[in-house]
Parts: structure tokens; sequence; C-alpha cells
């Protein structure tokens, strides 16, 4: 690994080292025809996403509104001191921090098990891995729709199926999305089955990490299923399990499609998302302003939970 | 193995059950949604109305999926998808390849600020980065326009693209580029007729990915199209809902079908070089 760095720094070995400074620094830098290759990239990120963003920020600290007439008006930390009373977001926010912390952490357990399976020598192994891979390539919208469906009062298999199992009672019918206690819930078992695949992908590939001989020394020496894991498997699949989780807590909590397609954040916003408040305030309400501090109170909260969650797992890890 | 005494190979048999038994509950629990839709799409009015729904639909027809194209423009949402999709991701991925080639063979300032943008930016919420690309649409008149959303879907691939290029671009070996920089090439003609060739497999699993991210993105297509003729699959979709629920189910779930079939089938010609995919640019850093 370290020879082969060393190797891409310097990549045009061919070429006579550079004798004065300046042809130095060109040849370490970027030359002209480097620059004409990464331009065409670099400057719709500029424009398009750095900028806007920057934007958006500022935008936190204005009276912005949609389809005003009159100028837009710095006006501080105004928002932010709004927010800070605003019941309605703080319950979003703690709704929002419950669905990411619970479906990132069901997605790990779950995708840890499927992985582990899938690892192994099994029959039918084949059909769980395409399986697997379907919720991914499904527009998130359709994964809504498909579970609107299951959960439907009358019409979905969930209620039918309960009853037949006989934990519903024979008239039993349960309104799942529109019950004030069962939709979050509900609503959080729709984002496991949806984000699940990937992670699955993500930690099979890690568990090809896994040294074969130290697993097969382990099972000689006797140790059990759990210790096996906890010794072998675990360590080597660890830094990937970290990586994708953190990624996952950033998606679930910027989650948007699927439970607007579910509940539209209903019922009585025991279900709204900080995206879907968000939303909502922007484009349902016009407050540009309003909606892009929410946006950055967001950024705020998710950089707090990654800078907790990567230090206190990063230092466990004493590489 | 038959080496192992006896009671290992007891363990190991209940061992192999358990394990089968957890992928059976697997199997259920991803497939029985989709089975669900399935059939439900191929169902009658008459027997959605029902309050005993059965796996098997009773009388199974078409019905539903002309009915789905008569209720809302669903043909021409799909035009408008494969549109903005299509013209998308080939944007996207040309300006990404070189890029890509650029910020993997040059260590420089620019290098690792612009891979370090790339995962900053995938943290920040959309709503955040909507609210001025819409303000900004706006100006200059593409807001309810394919071209605009077009613009938004560019930029939002890009990290991804970059991402999964590098790892590809890192793979190619150095050694070549070199004899061709010996022999005189400059840097593009280096990039086109040595190293295009042979990223011509990650080049096309980073297309197909990233036509299936547009094809089914749905915020950026819900904020920024209006009129219905404009809308693109995902938020047609949407509009079969109704205002109070679901008001026409087979509709809906044959609509549903149609709109995940080329995503399913472009996954499936993916499939192998996913975790691959996903992990080069991490673990080949």
């Amino acid at each position: 690994m370290k020879g082969r760095s060393a190797r891409e720094r310097v990549p045009f070995r061919g070429t006579a080292p550079p004798r004065t400074p300046a042809a130095r620094k060109r040849y370490l830098g970027l030359d002209r025809g480097a620059w004409f290759l990464l331009l065409p990239a670099l400057i719709p990120i500029l424009i398009l996403s750095a900028g806007p963003l920057l934007y958006a920020i500022s935008l936190a600290f204005t009276d912005s509104q949609a389809g005003r007439t009159v100028a837009t008006q710095f006006v501080g930390f105004d928002n932010f001191a709004d927010l800070r009373l605003d019941s309605l977001f703080w319950e979003s926010f703690r709704i929002g921090l419950v669905w990411a912390v619970c479906v990132t952490g069901f997605q790990l357990l779950l995708a840890l098990g499927l992985a582990l399976l899938l690892n192994q020598n099994l029959r039918f192994r084949w059909l769980a891995r395409t399986l697997a891979l379907v919720p991914w390539a499904m527009p998130e919208v359709v994964v809504g729709i498909m579970w609107r469906l299951v959960y439907h009062q009358d019409a979905g298999i969930l209620n039918k199926t309960l009853r037949q199992v006989g934990i519903l009672s024979e008239g039993g019918n349960i309104d799942w999305l529109t019950n004030l206690s069962l939709a979050l819930p509900a609503v959080i078992l729709v984002g496991v089955w949806a984000g699940m695949p990937q992670t699955t992908v993500v930690l099979l590939a890690g568990l090809q990490n896994v040294p074969r001989e130290l697993t097969e020394a382990a099972q000689l020496d006797g140790a059990g299923i759990w210790r096996r894991f906890v010794s072998v498997t675990w360590p080597a699949v660890k830094p990937v399990a970290i990586a994708i989780t953190a990624l996952n807590f950033i998606w679930n909590f910027n989650s948007f499609g699927l439970v607007y397609v579910l509940t539209q954040g209903g019922p009585g916003g025991q279900t709204r998302l900080p995206m879907l408040f968000a939303y909502e305030e922007a484009f349902k309400y016009g407050q540009f302003g309003y909606a892009a501090a929410m946006g950055v109170v967001m950024i705020a909260v998710i950089a707090v939970f990654l800078t907790v969650f990567l230090r206190k797992h990063l230092k466990e890890d004493p590489s | 193995m038959s080496a192992l005494p006896p009671r290992i190979h007891l363990a190991r048999g209940t061992g192999r059950a358990a394990q089968y038994l957890a992928l059976l509950c697997y199997l259920v629990f991803l497939a029985f949604p989709l089975l669900w839709l399935i059939s439900t799409s191929f169902k009658s009015p008459q027997e959605l109305g029902r309050i005993d729904p059965t796996w098997i639909p009773q009388h199974p027809s078409l019905d539903n999926f002309r009915e789905a194209f008569e209720a809302q423009p669903l043909a021409r949402s799909a035009l408008n998808s494969l549109i903005v999709a299509g013209s998308a991701t080939l944007i996207s991925v040309a300006i990404a390849v070189p890029a890509a080639y650029i910020l993997v063979r040059y260590r420089s300032k620019v290098s690792s600020a612009a891979t370090g943008w790339v995962l900053v930016s995938q943290m920040f919420p959309f709503v955040l980065v909507i609210i001025p690309l819409f303000l900004l649409l706006k100006n200059v008149h593409l807001i309810n326009s394919l071209s605009g959303l077009i613009i938004v879907y560019v930029v939002w691939n890009l990290p991804f693209s970059l991402w999964m290029l590098q790892g590809y671009v890192k793979a190619v070996p150095v050694s070549l580029e070199e004899a061709a920089a010996m022999d005189g090439a400059s840097r593009f003609r280096t990039l086109r007729s040595v190293v295009l060739p042979l990223l011509t497999p990650g080049l096309v699993a980073t297309l197909m990915f990233s036509f299936v991210t547009a094809w089914n993105e749905f915020f950026f297509a819900l904020v920024l199209l209006k009129s219905p003729e404009n809308q693109t699959m995902s938020v047609i979709l949407t509009r079969f809902l109704g205002a109070e629920g679901v008001a026409d189910l087979g509709p809906l779930a044959a609509a549903s079908v149609l709109a995940t079939i080329p995503s399913l089938l472009f996954f499936a010609l993916l499939q192998r070089r996913l975790a691959g995919g996903m992990l080069a640019g991490a673990v080949k850093g």
C-alpha cells in the first residue's frame, strides 16, 4: 500500500524531475491540462452546490419569504430565537431523532444478521441475495405505496395475517398509519425494510476481511458461535460497520419521501420528521428564511451526533 | 471435517437448522410486501373492496394497468423520467470521469478539498439545498421545466459518481499511463486512449447506478415540477393517492409495479458490482 501511494504521487515517472521551484510546483500541483479536465465538474459543484449552501445558511439570518415584493431583510438570530420557542419544531425534532436512531439501529442489527447468513454456504442464498437488493432498487415512493397497501385497514395483508395467527381478535382491524401510538413504529419498520439492503451489501463486503483461518482455529479451540463472533468476526467488520452506520444515520435523519407518502407526517404530527416540517414551512407557507434556519439546526445536530459517535468508536479502536 | 468430535457435528446440525430458519424469516420479511403489491395490482375493484383479502387474486386481470394509464398521464411521466434521468446521468458521468481521474492521479490541495467536499455534501439536508436552488432556478425561469431538474440532478449525482469512479480509476495501473506519457501523449489523450478503455466496466456501473438514483428521486422533482405534464413518475405516483388517503388501490398498485421495472432491470445487471463500487472509493484509498 505504501509503495503504491508513493508511486501515485509521482504520476509520470518517465519525465525528468523538475529543476526550478516554479516547475516543481506545477509538477506536484495541477498543471493547465489537469485544470482543464477538473473544471467541468468543479464549476457546477461550486455554483450549484457549495454556493447555494452558503446562500442557504445566509438565508437563515433573513426574513426571506416566497412571492414577496418587499426586499428581504437581515434579521440576525431572530429565526433561531423563534425556533427555540417553536414547540412543534422541537416535537418534530424529537420524532426525527427517534426515527433516525431506531431505523439506523435496527438496520445495522438486521443487516448484520443477514450478511452473516449470506456469508455462510447455505442453499437459497442466491434468492436472499437477489431479494435483498430489491428494496434498494425501488423508488422510495413505490416503497411507501407498497407498505400503505400492506398496512391498509381492510384490503391490507397485515391485519388479515395477524387475525389468522390469532394476535388480533376475529373482528380486530387496526388502522396502522392513523393510530397515534402505532404510526411511528409502523413507519420505522418501513424505514428499516427500505434501508437494510444497502447496509447488508456493505457489511457482506466487509465480512470478506474476516480471516478464514482465524475462524477455523477458534472453532477447533471449541469457541462457540457467540465467542467466535465477538473475538474474530466483529473486530474485522467493525470499521465498515461504523462507516455505514454513520452514513445511515445521516441519510435517515434527512429522509423525506417514505414518510411523505406513508402518512404525510400525520396522525397529529406523530410522524412529522424535521425534513417534512421544513418542507411544509418552505413550500407550503413560503417561509424560506425560517425553513433555512431549521436546516441549519439539523446540520448542527447531525454534526454533533457524528462527532460524538465517531469519537467514541474511534477511541475504542487504538489503530 | 470428519475428524471433529461428534458433539460438534450435532451442534452443527442444529446450528444449520437455526440458520435456515433465520434465512426463511428474512426471505418472508423481504418478499411479502412485494408479493402483496403484485397481487393487489391484479385484483378487481370489487375484490379490493372486500374486508377479507386473499393472497391470490380471484379473477386476475390487467384492467388496473389500463386504468392507471387513463387516470394519470403515466406514459408522459415515464418519458419525462427517462429524459431527466438519462440526460442527467450522461452529463454528470461525462464530467465526473476526467475529474475523478485528476483527483486520483494528482495529489494537490484542490484534490483533497474536492474529495472532502464530496463527503461533506452528503451531510446536508436536502431542504437546505433546495431553497436556494429554487430561488436560483426561478430567477432564470427554469422552475417547472425538465431542464431545471436535469441541472439539479447533475449536481446532485456528481459526488457519488466521482466517489465511485475514483475507486475504479485507482485500479487502473499507472505504468500504462507512464508509457503513454513517455510517448508524448497529452493528459487528455492519455485519459481517452489509455484510461477510458480500462475504465469501461466501472463506467457502465456508475452510469446505471446514477440513472437509477435519478429515476427514483422524489423530493427535488416534487418541489420543482408543478404541472402534471412535466412531472416525473415518482411525483405522478403520489397523485394516485388523492387528497384523502388511497382512492383507487388497483391502478395505484399497477402504476407502482410499472415504475419499478426499469430500476429493477438495471439493478439486476448491476448486482455483482454494487458492493465493489460502494467500497472501492473507501477501501483502496
